[in-house]
């Protein structure tokens, strides 16, 4: 570090520091009073009292938009209808046809993210384990390699849909070399399965970097005497692979699995400018209808928008309940281990 | 408690500016722009300024999206710019402020402004609610080197819309474009040739009608054009919803050889065109019941939350003096909506591209030219509910995802759930 | 698939020879660096290109400008052709001016004489060059130092704010044994699920009503309690032995500088990779900053530089131009802290 630097740090420290002592008196004051627990509630208070008033009041508004209808905004300038919008959300005559519900445009939207996310979630799964699984053998420049496929994670999700939508457009990048391959250009987001393909491809590409690097920290604490051991005995590789290295990576997987899980039915931003949920409606997907339904259009329908994303809250509630069990089960396992 | 104190210290903060600054009044002007017009608004208002010393203009340029999307809200709930341009002008016309006791001579807003006044105000009321900044017209470009190159004959006057895809498909053919040609993906775009083909869209007593026979047949052309292939599909088939885009870039990159779009285009065309082609403006092409395109237009209001109404109404009359009007017009190459200087005619729009004055007259004469549906529906309240419905079904069609029997069903349906929650 | 596995677990340095699975991997780095960066690059490429080239069919993989050539007798530059003559040869003429199909053309060399050609057989001269003004335009119409200055308070206090409560309840919540711990850990993972797009009409409300509408903190504050920080510390204080604490307590160091003097040094490779990611969420903020900053001398850079995109055009020369001048700081902090960051989240992310 610089002298420059070391100056701009205490510059940024230095308040902090001084804060850090401030507080530490009406604290003391406060730990005799109240003993320990008293201190954990002093600790969880400023993030709480944030997450309250920003997070967790909000969601709680939206419930209660859910049983509203009208265009107004105002809490106080809307009509309660009970279950109404719920109702008409789940209102439909055959499940497997979208055209026979009522909200045809909510059910097309959940039948494309259910399809998203299962391909998405594995071919995450797939592309991360097998660069993991590189990154980890002893090669050359690789701390820059690992760097490389972190690169787009620190993108915005709206740049990316805009770099992709600059390639896959009838003026874009594929096109060009279409051309000097001496093929066809195509225009690759008028066709369903392209496009469709397109946003998994995308999202995969964006977010690979980060679930690579946790398959990675799992792959390193492996020990290595394992694999040793393996080699004296003559195991194959391929008994290797699934005898140790998949066993001892499965926390890590779980994880992986989870959170792109979730990510993956909060997919929008990049969807959004990548092909606008089109063609027709096939990229459209829920948080996209939640969004144009509640606040995009002039004629929202803020009432059913909460009710939508409430539905689709309560399918994520149980994906987290299955990232808990998961983590409580690794974790566990992981005090076995040591 | 922090928050508290917090912005108690930003009051203060606030109080005291306040108090340095009493003598001149801050106005804020939330702006978007489609091209240069911000920037001319900008040179207008520092005009203004320099004449007003007590009254500060601040020009707040924005996103489309943030008009579209949350200056609704902000009005909802009471607030805003003290002046916005707004595109929504009959569904929040609640919110604009009456500038009919604070304007210099309300004589001239009437008699100038007057004919549009129902696009922007409640059923029924007299308010003088703002003006156009532009007067919009729905219409069709041709690439007339395209055509010439091809030695297809550019359809006359009265051609169909058959004749004109015929022909632009004939010059795809030869000339080997991406398609014959594109209509913007807006219900707003189809509703002129939706009544040239015979649709009404609003029922005796002022709600929505049915989807009718006139809508569907041009509807159904549409969608036959695009699954032929003739009508560039990713402009309409590469959304979902209601999103808006446009075939324009195509039409300046010589993709297509005719453009459904309209006289806002004018400046984008000559601007990035330049000398590459000749293009000339059409006008409407007709159907079964006339040759309409629609009219329309982005307008200036003041917000009725305002704490300076006066002062609003000052930068209002010098903004709509005739004066300024006709040179932001002549600057951004946009129709006017001033009667008197239609009426006057002679702009002198700053471009030397020959191509712009025939296109701006074309124009002109296409206003002149709207069936009455087309003339209603600026001022109909349930226009955007049926421009929705219009353009996310009718993509769909295209898309191959219902059948067009299925899309008209559910444009019913949505127009009726729009209506149903708007009124509850 | 035991093609794969056994690919994968092919270490070289066995022999000198090059294993096939040495030339898959070294596909995939190279095929996958190509992939990683090659679109960026391509943004960055088409961002220097002028309005008219953007919509070209087919691109060209660099920016092209036309070659303009001074003749004698016209006052101003005129452009440069390569004309396909009659007798099947090629020459370079400029041209005067264009009308229907015809060029009238002359030759640099031969002022005086004028030339007919039809347009099909003429193809403009180009170099490669870039269209600067895509950048200067916006930037000098812009108070782009106002906007500058805004994003960089908003990162810095966000992400300073998110490090000291966040870990604060991590610290809590990993380090203290009471009533309703599961449930608050619950709560706060539960709403990891919700993304901001979904509840953006009950929290504008929220907003507004505590009057923070067009402040830089109606962005910051609903930001920094984000779930990911929490949960992410505490799995990470977690590892920290709890003798150490104890040790403190019997010192009579009081909680709070356990917390301070302990927990927080013992954290910081997890807190420097929150602070990583905050730096880099609340720089790419773009959706919600927008929806509260509506009036000029508030915008950030991403909310500043996006009133390009208009009603009925998008002004996509200047929209790519400043997307690739919010990606500058990204690339910054990637180009410095790469090792930093991918350790990092190795190492301190999930445990």
């Amino acid at each position: 570090m610089s002298a420059i630097g070391k100056t701009l740090g205490s510059v940024v420290t230095l308040p902090l520091i001084w804060l850090a002592r401030a507080v530490d008196y009406p604290l003391r004051w406060w730990q005799r009073k109240t003993g320990q627990g008293g201190m954990a509630a002093a600790f969880l208070a400023p993030n709480l009292a944030i997450f309250g008033v920003f997070v967790l009041f909000p969601l709680a508004l939206n419930f209660v938009y859910s049983t509203t209808a009208g265009t107004n905004v105002l809490l106080s300038d809307r009509t309660f209808v009970g279950a109404d919008q719920y109702a008409r959300l789940l209102a439909c005559e055959d499940y497997t046809r979208a055209i026979t519900c009522r909200e045809d445009l909510f059910w097309r939207a959940a039948g494309n993210t259910f399809f998203f996310v299962i391909l998405q979630v594995t071919m995450m799964v797939v592309v991360s384990t097998i660069t993991a699984l590189i990154l980890n053998r002893n090669i050359a420049g690789r701390g820059f390699f690992r760097a490389v496929f972190f690169f787009p994670v620190l993108l915005s999700p709206v740049v990316v849909g805009l770099i992709w939508r600059w390639i896959l457009q009838r003026q874009g990048l594929l096109n060009l070399i279409m051309v000097n391959l001496g093929l066809d250009p195509e225009v690759w987001l008028n066709d369903r399965t392209y496009a469709f393909a397109a946003t998994i491809g995308v999202s995969v590409w964006a977010h690979m970097g980060f679930y690579t690097l946790i398959l990675l920290a799992g792959l390193q604490a492996i020990p290595r005497d394992l694999y040793e051991a393996a080699e004296m005995d003559g195991t194959p590789p391929g008994r290797v692979f699934w005898r140790i290295t998949l066993p001892l990576l499965g926390p890590n997987l779980a994880v992986v699995l989870v959170l792109s899980l979730i990510k993956g039915v909060q997919i929008f931003d990049e969807v959004y400018v990548l092909t606008g949920g089109g063609p027709g409606t096939s990229t459209l997907y829920l948080t996209q209808y939640i969004y144009e339904v509640g606040f995009a259009s002039i004629l929202r329908n803020p009432g059913l928008a909460a009710a939508a994303s409430i539905l689709m809250g309560l399918v994520l509630v149980v994906l987290t309940l299955v990232q808990l069990w998961l983590s409580r089960r690794s974790e566990g396992k992981g005090r076995r281990d040591a | 408690m922090k928050l508290n104190t917090l912005m108690a210290t930003v009051a203060l903060a606030a109080l005291g500016t306040a108090a340095t600054a009493q003598d001149t009044t801050e106005l804020r002007m939330m702006w978007y722009s489609d091209g240069i017009e911000g920037e001319v608004m900008q040179d207008l208002l520092d005009r203004f300024e320099e004449e007003n010393p007590d009254i500060d203009v601040v020009l707040d340029n924005v996103a489309y999206q943030v008009i579209q999307e949350q200056l609704p809200i902000q009005l909802a709930s009471g607030q805003g710019p003290d002046i916005a341009r707004v595109t929504n002008l009959k569904e929040q016309a609640q919110h604009w402020l009456d500038l009919s006791d604070y304007v210099e001579d309300a004589a001239y807003w009437e008699e100038n402004f007057g004919n549009r006044f129902d696009w922007m105000r409640e059923d029924g009321s007299d308010a003088i609610p703002g003006f156009l900044t532009q007067l919009t017209m729905v219409g069709g470009y041709a690439n007339k080197t395209l055509f010439e190159q091809a030695g297809v004959e550019m359809p006359g006057d009265d051609a169909t819309w058959d004749d004109w895809v015929n022909a632009a498909d004939e010059v795809r053919q030869s000339q080997g474009t991406a398609a014959a040609f594109a209509v913007d993906r807006s219900g707003h775009r189809i509703s002129g040739p939706n009544a040239s083909f015979g649709a009404n869209y609003i029922a005796e007593d002022g709600t929505p009608a049915p989807v009718d026979d006139g809508t569907m047949a041009f509807v159904e052309k549409l969608v036959n054009w695009t699954k032929e292939g003739k009508q560039l599909p990713e402009v309409w088939v590469s959304a979902a919803g209601t999103t808006y885009r446009s075939g324009a870039d195509d039409f300046i990159n010589a993709q297509i050889p005719f453009l459904y779009s309209g006289s806002w285009q004018v400046a984008n065309l000559s601007t990035k065109i330049g000398d590459a082609f000749d293009w000339v403006a059409i006008g409407s092409p007709c159907g079964t019941a006339g040759c309409s395109g629609l009219a329309g237009g982005a307008a200036l209001v003041g917000i009725k939350y305002t704490e300076h109404p006066e002062e609003v109404a000052r930068v209002m009359d010098f903004l709509a003096s005739e004066e300024i009007v006709r040179e932001f017009s002549e600057r951004t190459l946009f129709l006017p909506a001033h009667a008197g200087i239609v009426e006057a005619g002679g702009l002198n729009f700053q471009s030397d591209d020959p191509n712009v004055p025939p296109a701006l007259d074309r124009f002109v004469q296409a206003s002149g030219e709207t069936l009455p549906l087309a003339d209603q529906l600026p001022a109909w309240k349930w226009a955007n509910a049926y421009y929705g419905a219009l353009v996310t079904r009718a993509s769909q069609a295209m898309a191959d995802e219902i059948t067009l029997e299925e899309a008209r069903m559910l444009m019913d349906q949505d127009i009726a759930d729009a209506v149903e929650n708007a009124s509850q | 698939m035991s093609h794969v596995s056994q690919f994968l677990f092919r270490r070289r340095g066995h022999s000198n020879r090059w294993h096939w699975t040495d030339v898959v991997t070294w596909l995939w780095l190279i095929g996958g660096t190509i992939l990683m960066f090659g679109p960026a690059l391509w943004l960055v490429s088409s961002s220097f290109k002028g309005p008219a080239e953007l919509a070209e069919f087919p691109p060209t993989l660099l920016p092209y400008q036309q070659i303009t050539i001074a003749v004698d007798g016209y006052d101003d530059p005129l452009p440069l052709y390569t004309v396909q003559t009659e007798d099947g040869g090629t020459r370079r003429l400029a041209e005067i001016r264009r009308i229907g199909t015809n060029a009238q053309m002359v030759d640099p060399d031969a002022p005086d004489e004028r030339i007919d050609v039809n347009i099909a057989d003429r193809t403009p001269v180009r170099e490669i060059g870039l269209a600067t003004e895509n950048y200067i335009e916006p930037l000098l119409a812009n108070d782009f130092l106002r906007f500058l200055w805004n994003s960089v308070f908003v990162t810095t206090m966000a992400t300073i704010i998110t490090l000291l409560t966040n870990s604060m309840a991590a610290f809590a919540l990993s380090k203290y044994q009471f009533r309703g711990r599961d449930a608050v850990m619950l709560i706060i993972v539960a709403t990891l699920m919700v993304p901001l797009s979904v509840i953006l009409v009950p929290l504008y409300s929220v907003v507004n009503a505590t009057g923070l509408l067009n402040s830089l903190w109606g962005v910051i504050l609903p930001t920094v309690a984000t779930p990911t920080g929490v949960f992410l510390l505490r799995q990470y204080m977690l590892t920290i032995p709890d003798e150490l604490l104890e040790a403190a307590r019997m010192d009579h160091a009081s909680e709070w500088q356990i917390y301070w003097r302990i927990v927080l040094p013992l954290a910081a490779p997890a807190l420097a990779v929150l602070a990583i990611f905050s730096v880099v969420w609340r720089w790419n903020d773009f959706l919600w900053p927008l929806i509260v900053l509506s009036q000029r001398e508030t915008y950030t850079l991403q909310v500043g530089l996006n009133t390009y995109a208009g009603e009925l055009n998008v002004q996509w020369h200047y929209i790519l131009a400043m997307t690739v001048v919010t990606m500058i700081p990204v690339v910054l902090v990637f180009v410095f802290l790469q090792r930093f960051i991918t350790t990092g989240i190795a190492g301190a992310g999930i445990k």
